[in-house]
């Protein structure tokens, strides 16, 4: 046992590619369950979460499971410098001209949605308490999806309380999306490509409105798709940079 | 060469950065505004470019896809290293954040797909 477990330790990073697979592969199947309805990718960010309260509770420290030894290759994995190389590839092979075909309304629904998670973040979190720009930038980031959070929060240096509020946030809203889009399809008028345009460029998470969409109308996929994957690029783009300045003019 | 393509991202990316953090300092924040973002524009860009000038080999697209593949993995890795538990005495917070946006987001489907001519809602479904 002791030794397996100084073997393991010895291997940090490749033990968490070991665990971090093991969690997709346990969520995956959890998703299944649910008939798609919740994204297997949303149960294992959960579960990362779960993971760092944990974490966070045995060792009192503040890295959440990465404190634990045998899982301190998660800090490594999840840490800034993967997880923006990991964004930066997400940008691969899109097209630019594809948004032409969101048309304008899809394309207005991007900015007027990344400006309103930013309002919501800085709203909401000033009245918690978090009064800083940084703290309601990276917060309004979490509003609009888990990567814009973490990203701005790296990138203007909030705390990692923040930055998993952030995530939690992010999180939320990508599975109410997932169970809220069939309920409220045909009330909110997503019957058609262009609504569904609309819709994935308001909602911005693509976990979360490529699976409400799947559960309202498959043909609808990937209209709302279109948009959503512009969302978080621009969301990286916009959130610390315009978003941070304003909030920074507005409250700094 | 598979590490072609994570030498383009790679360069993207040093590139982007370097730009957030020369941003940043010519509006006098420390901090790095918007590098990532940057990052992924030059890559829509350059990817762009270069396949279609039939530039880029499937393997060097494998290694950007690798590093795609690996996007929600890293990111779970990422929820489980944070200070979650200090974030907890906020908890509601996130749940307002989280549903807030959602919230606002149904009731403008609405509105903003009724800019969309009708004509126009007619053909992207022809083109796709």
């Amino acid at each position: 046992m002791t030794v397996l477990y100084h073997f393991l330790l010895e291997y940090p990073l490749i033990t968490a590619f070991v665990f971090v697979g093991l969690i997709m592969w346990i969520s995956g199947h959890l998703g299944k369950a649910t008939g798609n309805r919740i994204h297997g990718s949303a149960i294992a960010i959960v579960f990362g979460l779960v993971l760092a309260y944990v974490g966070g509770k045995y060792t009192g420290g503040k890295k959440g499971i990465a404190d634990v030894s045998l899982f301190s290759g998660f800090a490594l994995m999840g840490g800034a410098m993967f997880r923006d190389f990991a964004i930066v590839s997400t940008a691969f092979g899109v097209k630019l001209e594809e948004l032409k075909k969101a048309g304008l309304p899809g394309t207005i629904a991007l900015f007027v949605s990344i400006a309103l998670s930013v309002a919501v973040g800085a709203a909401f979190g000033a009245a918690f308490g978090y009064t800083s720009p940084v703290d309601m930038a990276t917060l309004g980031g979490g509003a609009a999806t888990f990567i814009v959070g973490p990203v701005t929060g790296t990138a203007l240096g909030a705390s990692s309380e923040v930055i998993a509020l952030s995530v939690a946030a992010g999180v939320v809203k990508s599975i109410a999306v997932m169970i809220l889009t069939p309920l409220l399809a045909k009330p909110a008028g997503i019957t058609t490509p262009a609504a569904a345009a609309v819709f994935g460029g308001l909602m911005g998470t693509t976990s979360g409105t490529a699976a409400g969409l799947a559960a309202t109308d498959p043909k609808l996929v990937p209209y709302g798709a279109l948009t959503a994957t512009f969302y978080t690029g621009l969301g990286c783009l916009l959130v610390p940079s315009v978003g941070y300045m304003v909030l920074k003019a507005l409250f700094g | 060469m598979v590490i072609y393509g994570l030498a383009l991202m790679g360069g993207c990316m040093l590139i982007g950065t370097l730009a957030g953090d020369l941003i940043g300092y010519l509006v006098g924040i420390d901090a790095n505004i918007g590098g990532v973002g940057i990052a992924m524009l030059l890559l829509v860009i350059i990817s762009r470019r270069l396949m279609d000038q039939g530039k880029l080999s499937k393997l060097a697209e494998g290694g950007i896809m690798f590093w795609n593949g690996m996007y929600i993995p890293i990111v779970v890795a990422m929820a489980a290293s944070q200070n979650i538990l200090a974030a907890f005495g906020s908890g509601a917070l996130a749940f307002i954040l989280g549903l807030a946006p959602v919230a606002l987001g149904f009731l403008l489907i609405r509105p903003l797909a009724a800019l969309s001519p009708k004509e126009a809602s007619a053909k992207i479904a022809e083109e796709v």
